[in-house]
Formats: C-alpha cells, structure tokens, sequence
C-alpha cells in the first residue's frame, strides 16, 4: 500500500469506523470493503471532500459468489484523475433482499452501469429512476451471470451430452 | 450451338423449339431461368462471415458473375436474404423483419456456422440458428466459410429459383411454414 493509499485507508476508517469491514490492497489498488447501508455516504465522501477529490466513476459491476454468506456484490472503481490514484469499493448484499442504494445522484454515469447490473445479477438499486433491462431482451426471466444458471442456451434441443464428453 | 455458347460462358438456354427468327419454350422455365440469373441479395452482416462475403463480391471471386452485381440494402427490391454472423436473441426480430418486408419470391441463405445453428455461442444472448425466426431454403457450413462455400450456397439458391414452380408460394404447404413462423 502507498503512502497516499494509506491515507485514504485510514481517512475512510477513522470517519466510519465498524462500517468499514477491510481495507487491503489486491491487483495494485486500494479496495475498501464496505456495509451497504453506508456506501451510498462512503462513495459521496470520497468524491466530495477536497483532499480525496475521487470525481470519476471509472466503472460499476456487480459479482456473485454462491458459496459465500453475503452472495451478491456491486463493485465500484473510482478515479482521482489529478493525482492518478484509483479505489475499488466493494459491498455485499444477500440474495433475498438484493437492494443497494442508488449512486445515480452523485455520478449520472452510473445510470447505465446500475441497468446493466441489474440486467446480470437482478440486484435492485433503490432510488434509481429507470430500473430495467440494458442489454438483454426484454422477456428474459432470469438474472443470467447469476451462477445457478446454466451458460448454455436452454431452448436448445440438438445437443447430446455423448458428443460432449458429459 | 451450344458448344459454342459454353466456349464463351453463356447461359445455356432451357429445351425449346428453335426456328429461324424464332424460340419458344415454357414461361415457367424463362421466368426461372431469368430469376435465377439476375438475384438481388440483401447481405445482413453481422460479424467474420460478413467479412468472407466482402471477398465473394470483390474482385477476386467476384458474385457479379453470377448475376448479383447489384446488392439491395433495401429489403423491398432484394430476392435473396444472405445472413451471415452471430444474430443475438435481441436482433431476432428485427430479421424477421427484414425478411416480412421482402417481396415474394424470396429466398434465404444462412452463411456460416452462427446463422445456421448459433455456432459456437451456445449461450443466453444468441440465436441458435436464424430458422428459428424465417425459413431458411440454403445452409452454408463453416467458422467462416471460405468464399467457394458461399459461392456454392448461392448456386445452389440459383438452383432452387430456376427450378422452382411459379405456383409454389401460393402452395397451402408453403402458407403454413409461414404461418408456423408468424408471418
């Protein structure tokens, strides 16, 4: 961790202490691992105070990890464009009440992304104002990147599992 | 005669009665020979296949000489619907679109794997096969086909426009395939 990373660590940690659940550095960048019900406030502190100055929302996805207790993720890649530093925030949430708040009102860019996680992991982002399907069609009814779901096509009736080594 | 019309390339005229001044033969058998011979398609590119069909019309295997110089990006002047690369579930309709707005007779021809069967994107988001939303009278194999495949697909149309019966289409066989594709 940097000396700048660091700081921002221990900024993030001292303003909302139990909140924050991990701080640590994977692939070169700082990652704070937040509770949902504070990321909506930890995303607008980042961007709004003045030493943090994160004005970028470089991208906006979610994540699933069955196993896992809290399965569903949205993580949230934010950029310092003058002082060329990046965070990675991280919440997760469970697969019964997939909600998070909306970030639609600290960056518009967000509103497609939100659509598009949606679209893939059925997460519902409460507060955003035009919540359905991006990319997929519209009569789809499953969350498809979800991992209970099968890759392959199920409208397909040609393939034999002998010829597929199954 | 015909010898030297194949010496020079020449479309081989169908059985006839031949006189000085004069040739009569079938209407069915004209109207085919002139259909096949002069097909307007409509090229729906959509990924690499698209890229193999920019060969076929270009110089070198040249489609014009087979009486396809002209490509109709309108669907309304096009004879023949070439689909060629992966169709996701979302440009579904707009295919079957462009095939509604075709005019009678028409034909389609499904360039390489992804057209024919969704390839290898077996997945949430593709088509497997655009027979699925049109009929489709020629499948052409390949991960993409060379330009001789196509080539050969679109001769085998050729094919099936010259011989085809000038009543085929009111057929109530041919009424019911479109009706079991909703169009």
């Amino acid at each position: 961790m940097t000396p700048e990373e660091n700081n921002i660590a221990s900024k993030i940690t001292r303003r909302f202490g139990a909140g924050i659940l991990k701080t640590d550095t994977s692939s070169d960048m700082l990652t704070v691992t937040a509770e949902k019900g504070i990321i909506h406030e930890v995303i607008r502190v980042l961007k709004e105070d003045k030493e943090m100055n994160f004005s970028f929302l470089t991208t906006l996805c979610g994540i699933h990890y069955p196993d896992e207790p809290l399965p569903l993720g949205v993580v949230y890649h934010l950029h310092n464009l003058e002082e060329k530093l990046r965070v990675r925030i991280k919440t997760f949430l469970t697969a019964d009440f997939p909600h998070v708040p909306t970030v639609t009102d600290l960056f518009s860019a967000a509103n497609w992304m939100e659509r598009e996680t949606f679209d893939f992991y059925g997460i519902i982002f409460d507060g955003h104002s035009n919540l359905k399907r991006i990319l997929n069609v519209e009569y789809l009814d499953y969350f498809p990147l979800r991992k209970e779901y099968p890759l392959e096509d199920p409208t397909r009736e040609d393939k034999d599992d002998r010829y597929f080594g199954r | 005669m015909n010898v030297k019309q194949e010496q020079y390339n020449q479309v081989i005229p169908p059985e006839g009665h031949e006189g000085p001044g004069f040739f009569a033969t079938r209407f069915d058998k004209v109207i085919g020979l002139a259909r096949k011979n002069s097909i307007w398609p409509l090229p729906f590119a959509t990924s690499c296949c698209g890229i193999e069909f920019m060969a076929t019309m270009g110089a070198h295997y040249d489609l014009a000489r087979f009486g396809s110089e002209r490509l109709s990006f309108s669907p309304r002047q096009a004879d023949l619907l070439m689909v060629m690369g992966t169709i996701a579930k979302k440009m579904a309709p707009v295919v079957q679109q462009v095939y509604v707005q075709m005019a009678e007779p028409r034909w389609v021809l499904a360039v390489g794997a992804c057209a024919s069967s969704g390839g290898i994107f077996d997945t949430y988001s593709v088509l497997q096969g655009i027979d699925r939303v049109v009929p489709v009278d020629v499948y052409v194999p390949g991960c993409p086909p060379r330009p001789e495949q196509i080539i050969e697909g679109f001769m085998k149309i050729q094919e099936l426009a010259g011989k085809e019966s000038l009543r085929r289409r009111y057929s109530p066989e041919y009424k019911e395939l479109l009706k079991s594709y909703g169009i």
